[in-house]
């Protein structure tokens, strides 16, 4: 019967459980789903993770590769992310060109990237002017069930640390690089930018990580990406219904609060990796 | 044939400083509008901000396709041009941010399985794109007549690294800005409508960000008024 009553009436079966505070699934209003984090499960990429955040997985992998640096920045390296999100992740994707939600979340991730700093990009130039690393981020969405934009940045976050670069010298007289696949480094993660994303349901409730079916029900949503030292690298809100002061206050709050989890997740599985 | 207006209003903050046009704190560029320029479409604006100018079309509400059709409202759809070259996925970006805008002040429900397209094209871009082109999209709604709930102006403010805050930066200004958040408002509520920012920031200083722009879109809803007032009482 309420299988029945989700189909015809799906904004009121929800509203029900707003009213007692919680959510069909069972969490509380400020919870998020069980987050899991893989490292290092693709080897022929130079680093890859795979992000679940309840059913939503994103898998990233990160393929470097040479490249002469841009002539207006001789000393920087390039950080490309691309997020795909083909039809096997849902069904309102459709194979071919990417669509506008796959266009507008490569866009969101890189500007993350080029907000936090999380990879200074002097530290990729090889030879000023002549050889730089350029890092091709993928992230590939296995199952969409809403709040992709935070399972992809930390998919991102967590690849990227798990990213191993072989040294590279410039022999002199045949002016070749020459790669030593034998000793490898890690790269130098500065921030750890952390999204945490809220949908707004009739101008006034806030929810945390909302999954498919609330997304297509909210009238507004809300993604904010925090740095440890309580900095903000962005507040994306692309329309939707009004927020007041107060309530972005809340979600700022939040928003610290998981930073923390997150962190501490990606300490966990670093440690349990290193040792090699 | 409705005559075009012009109207131009040079606009300065109660609390801005010194007798520089462009003073340290809340001084917004000059700003013009220009609505009904262009025959085709429902609607029309062309708004500039100090150099920055921005023409948007509205056509609708009109037919739509079925696979675009949604049953109880209308479906908007934004086309954002740059100036130069193939529109690109920072524009698809954009054109999500002005659609949820719209969308969120649209009485769509009006006009079921129809389709609204707004139209932008950059005419040139001197700091502060993103905001006019929100105003442009404003104004060229109500010279539509599509109905709306409310009103939305965009403000951009820049913080350079000493944590100064000015708004309606220019280009070179937002270059060498640390951050720049852009912020769309409702005049009804004066609720935060779309926000996107770039840079880092504190929650301070977005706070502050927050309280000009809400001070710089009276502003922008007073000019919106006298530039409808006069457009109105001539004809």
């Amino acid at each position: 019967m309420a299988a029945g009553f989700k189909t015809v009436e799906p904004l009121e079966y929800y509203r029900r459980f707003l009213k007692e505070n919680c959510r069909p699934d069972g969490r509380e209003l400020g919870e998020f789903r069980t987050t899991t984090v893989n490292i290092g499960s693709i080897s022929t990429a130079d680093g890859s993770a795979l992000v679940k955040l309840g059913n939503t997985t994103v898998i990233c992998g990160v393929k470097a590769e040479f490249a002469a640096p841009p002539t207006d920045a001789p000393d920087k390296g390039y950080v490309v992310p691309n997020v795909d999100l083909p039809p096997l992740c849902s069904s309102r994707f459709r194979s071919g060109p990417p669509g506008e939600e796959a266009q507008v979340a490569s866009q969101f991730i890189a500007d993350v990237i080029e907000n936090s700093q999380i990879i200074q990009k002097e530290d990729l130039c090889i030879s000023p002017g002549k050889l730089a690393w350029v890092l091709y981020c993928d992230l590939i969405c296995l199952d969409y069930d809403g709040n992709i934009l935070d399972a992809c940045t930390f998919a991102l976050l967590a690849a990227l640390k798990n990213v191993q670069l072989p040294e590279v010298t410039i022999n002199e007289e045949t002016a070749l690089a020459e790669v030593n696949l034998k000793k490898k480094s890690y790269l130098n993660i500065r921030t750890h930018p952390v999204a945490t994303s809220f949908a707004v349901f009739d101008d006034t409730l806030l929810i945390v990580d909302p999954t498919g079916e609330e997304e297509h029900l909210a009238t507004g949503t809300l993604t904010i990406v925090m740095d440890e030292e309580g900095k903000l690298c962005c507040l994306h809100k692309p329309g939707g219904s009004g927020l007041t002061g107060a309530k972005l206050q809340d979600c700022m709050s939040r928003a610290v609060t998981r930073h923390k989890e997150v962190k501490k997740l990606m300490d966990e599985v670093i440690k349990s990796i290193k040792p090699k | 044939m409705e005559e075009e207006m012009h109207t131009d209003a040079k606009i300065r903050a109660e609390t801005g400083a010194g007798s520089s046009p462009r003073g340290p704190g809340c001084s917004l560029r000059h700003f013009a509008c220009e609505q009904n320029l262009l025959s085709r479409p429902d609607g029309s604006a062309s708004f500039l901000q100090g150099d920055t100018s921005v023409l948007a079309g509205v056509y609708g509400p009109a037919e739509v396709k079925v696979s675009k059709e949604i049953f109880n409202k209308a479906t908007l759809e934004v086309i954002l041009r740059p100036k130069i070259g193939l529109p690109g996925v920072a524009e698809k970006s954009r054109e999500r941010l002005i659609r949820n805008t719209c969308e969120a002040v649209v009485l769509g429900t009006l006009h079921p399985r129809t389709s609204i397209t707004v139209v932008l094209q950059v005419v040139s871009d001197a700091g502060s794109l993103l905001a006019c082109c929100l105003n442009a999209a404003c104004m060229a709604l109500v010279d539509a007549g599509v109905p709306m709930r409310a009103l939305f102006c965009g403000v951009t403010c820049a913080l350079d690294s000493d944590g100064t805050l000015v708004l309606d930066p220019t280009s070179k200004q937002e270059k060498e800005a640390r951050a720049v958040l852009t912020f769309a408002v409702d005049n009804v509520e004066r609720k935060l409508l779309m926000s996107s920012t770039k840079g880092l920031f504190s929650d301070a200083e977005l706070q502050q960000c927050l309280a000009a722009t809400q001070a710089a879109s009276q502003h922008v809803f007073r000019f919106y008024r006298e530039s409808l007032q006069r457009r109105y009482s001539k004809s």
